[in-house]
């Protein structure tokens, strides 16, 4: 439990080859250029790292989200952007493997688990974030197809991606009228009008899906009508370990940055790790990390037993965010000037980590889904 | 065709090597293992038979214990079909020529047609046990080298000369080659070939397995006998010349020539 067994080890050893391999030569030029690379996704994939918790028999790998939780930390240790790109297009995988009907689990789940293809999870839009019941992306059922009319906003893999899971009202208001979507990205109607810049995970490209009288075959509804919902609620719980993963990644590359920085770094004549403001930081740093692994670990762990996960997936997405969020912003401080220079990547980790604390529903959101578990625990039944 | 590829499980070079008792030698208790670097070329080339279907099997050879295994499960992940790991108490003190012997013994019992080795291990650099194992099979040995072409029944290999120049040697198979870096890009293990290398084999041979002399093996034959450890004196630390930039070049020149003696 505590330390990775023998095979986790191997695991973990080839992820972090993989991914100094095919993504650390260009990972700050593809940062400074907001470039997304298919052909290093593939890459990805025939490293075998597109497919970890997926079913073999659908070209998965058959492990546990212990083992996906290990396999991230290494790729976002190397790059989050990469590492979200891993968690994203697993997400279809994850609903089509439990919800989605053989021939659409046949048709998608197997090139998803290649990296062959690129896949993404549209649910929020500009006016429903956090509060994504109130989506307003609707579908009507028009003789054998689906037609979507709405617009969903920051949607990674928006523009590269090839298929996305896009969640859309056919009932009434609330969450009990909303359906999960099979949308291919070439599929008619559907257009990808705006790319994001933004302030980090740069080469994670986010933008807009547009679906304008968007058609798709009236088989490529997931689940049942009006499931939808419940289906983006489970493939969020998952996704948060696997944010919170990333986290890990993210944090444990600037601390051990910082730490090798600090014992390297003389000023007064020593080290500056021995000043006690910056030892004791790099302490609070190398503890915070160690911490949010172990929840992120047992959330996963709860996952893999088939208990409950929701309570705990959120606080170790909070958790390990909001530790990537302090421990990468010390890490700028501990290299002082060199901290806020590109040359360095820890103003980079620093960049990639605020947006963890917003994706897969907002820290405060976590915080409520927590809330709303101690009132089931503790308030009257 | 079978290929043979003799793995050997180092410190990684990136490990603080430590002696801490003369007599036992280096603290392994808190090493990381890597595969001695040159095994990764031969690996590779092997590997690159098999994808090119020039190899049917590769086979791993170890001489070793079961802590060995892990990085032999490397090598299995990254492709080879199976492995052999020599293990045995009477086996237990051999010098280099005792571990020859073992090696040689399982590349004949499973008839290999090309034995792979690195060009040397990089924890004690010896660079012996190449040769030794051709030697002892009787086959022709090319070594340290850093590009094959390969052909029917017989391979052209090219090794670096010294100056500059290179030597091409041609051999029959079998034949032991010994790998030098620049001789292709080694690969690593996908996490797919990982889990299939916990289904792939490991045998574990002993003296009787091999049909090896007890008295040829082991300690008691052993012609090398380690007495003494300790560390190297640590190194000097560097000097930084100070001044004008042409009187620190007159200065350096002057240092390189008459300390240093390299110019
Ligand atoms: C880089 C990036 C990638 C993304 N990728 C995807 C994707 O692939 N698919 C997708 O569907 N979405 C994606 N998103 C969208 C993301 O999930 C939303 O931005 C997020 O859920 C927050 O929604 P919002 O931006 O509308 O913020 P809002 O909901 O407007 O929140 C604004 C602030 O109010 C707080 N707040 C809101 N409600 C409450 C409450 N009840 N209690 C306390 N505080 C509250 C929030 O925590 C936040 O601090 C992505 C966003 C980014 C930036």
């Amino acid at each position: 439990m505590f330390a990775p067994s023998e095979d986790q080890q191997a695991l973990i050893d080839a992820a972090r080859a993989a991914a100094e391999a095919i993504l650390g030569p260009t990972v700050r030029e593809d940062d400074e250029a907001e470039r997304f690379r298919r052909d290093a996704f593939r890459r990805l994939g025939e490293a075998g790292l597109c497919g970890i918790p997926t079913a073999e028999a659908w070209g998965g790998l058959g492990l546990g989200y212990l083992e996906y939780a290990m396999v991230l930390e290494e790729v976002a240790a190397v790059s989050a952007a990469y590492g979200v790109a891993l968690a994203v297009s697993g997400l279809p995988q994850v609903i089509l493997a439990r919800y989605g009907t053989d021939a659409q689990r046949e048709r998608w789940i197997p090139g998803l688990a290649a990296g062959e293809l690129l896949g993404g999870f549209a649910l929020s839009e500009s006016g429903s974030g956090s509060d994504a019941a109130s989506l307003k992306t609707t579908a009507r059922r028009v003789g054998d197809e689906w037609v979507l009319n709405g617009s969903k906003f920051w949607i990674t893999h928006a523009g590269v991606g090839d298929v996305f899971i896009v969640m859309a009202r056919t009932g009434g208001p609330g969450a009990r009228g909303i359906s999960a979507f099979i949308v291919p990205a070439d599929a008619p109607g559907v257009s990808f009008p705006k790319r994001e810049e933004k302030m980090g995970m740069r080469a994670s490209p986010t933008g807009e899906v547009l679906l304008e009288d968007a058609r798709i075959p009236a088989d490529h509804l997931v689940g049942k009508e009006g499931e939808g919902f419940r289906i983006a609620m489970s493939a969020l719980d998952s996704g948060r370990i696997t944010i919170g993963a990333i986290s890990v990644g993210l944090a444990r590359a600037a601390w051990e940055y910082a730490s090798r920085y600090a014992c390297e770094r003389e000023q007064f004549g020593r080290p500056i790790i021995r000043f006690q403001g910056v030892g004791f930081m790099l302490a609070d740093m190398a503890m915070r990390v160690e911490a949010a692994r172990l929840l992120v670990h047992k959330a996963a762990w709860l996952r893999d037993e088939g208990r409950p996960y929701t309570h705990v997936a959120a606080m170790a997405k909070c958790t390990a965010t909001d530790t990537a969020m302090a421990v990468t912003t010390d890490a700028v401080q501990v290299l002082g000037g060199n901290g806020y220079i590109r040359e360095y990547p820890v103003e980079r980790y620093m960049r990639d980590a605020k947006v963890m604390q917003i994706v897969e529903g907002t820290n405060q959101v976590q915080r409520l889904v927590i809330a709303r578990h101690l009132e089931r625990t503790f308030g009257p039944r | 065709m079978k290929v043979g590829v003799c793995l050997k499980q180092v410190p990684a070079t990136d490990s603080r090597i430590q002696v801490k008792d003369p007599a036992a030698g280096v603290d392994t208790s808190d090493v990381k293992w890597e595969i001695n670097p040159y095994d990764e070329f031969a690996l590779e080339e092997a590997l690159k038979l098999k994808d090119d279907k020039k190899a049917s099997e590769v086979v791993i050879f170890t001489f070793g214990d079961k802590a060995a295994e892990a990085k032999i499960r490397d090598g299995l992940a990254r492709g080879a079909d199976r492995a052999v790991r020599i293990d045995d108490p009477a086996l237990q003190g051999s010098d280099a020529l005792g571990i020859a012997r073992a090696l040689a013994a399982a590349a004949k019992k499973e008839g290999v047609d090309i034995l792979f080795c690195g060009k040397q291990a990089v924890d004690d650099d010896q660079a012996q046990v190449p040769a030794m194992v051709a030697e002892l099979l009787g086959w022709p040995q090319v070594l340290a080298v850093d590009h094959i072409d390969y052909g029917d029944g017989s391979l052209r290999a090219r090794r670096p000369a010294g100056g500059g120049a290179t030597e091409v040697v041609e051999a029959p198979l079998p034949v032991v080659i010994s790998c030098d870096k620049g001789l292709n890009e080694p690969r690593y293990a996908s996490l797919r070939g990982i889990m299939m290398a916990k289904k792939k084999k490991i045998a574990v041979l002993g003296v009787g397995d091999l049909g090896l002399d007890p008295s040829q093996v082991g300690a008691a034959a052993a012609m090398v006998a380690e007495s003494n450890w300790s560390e190297p004196p640590p190194r000097p630390p560097g000097r930084i010349l100070e001044g004008d930039t042409p009187q620190v070049v007159a200065e350096l020149v002057r240092l390189l020539r008459e300390e240093a003696k390299v110019i």
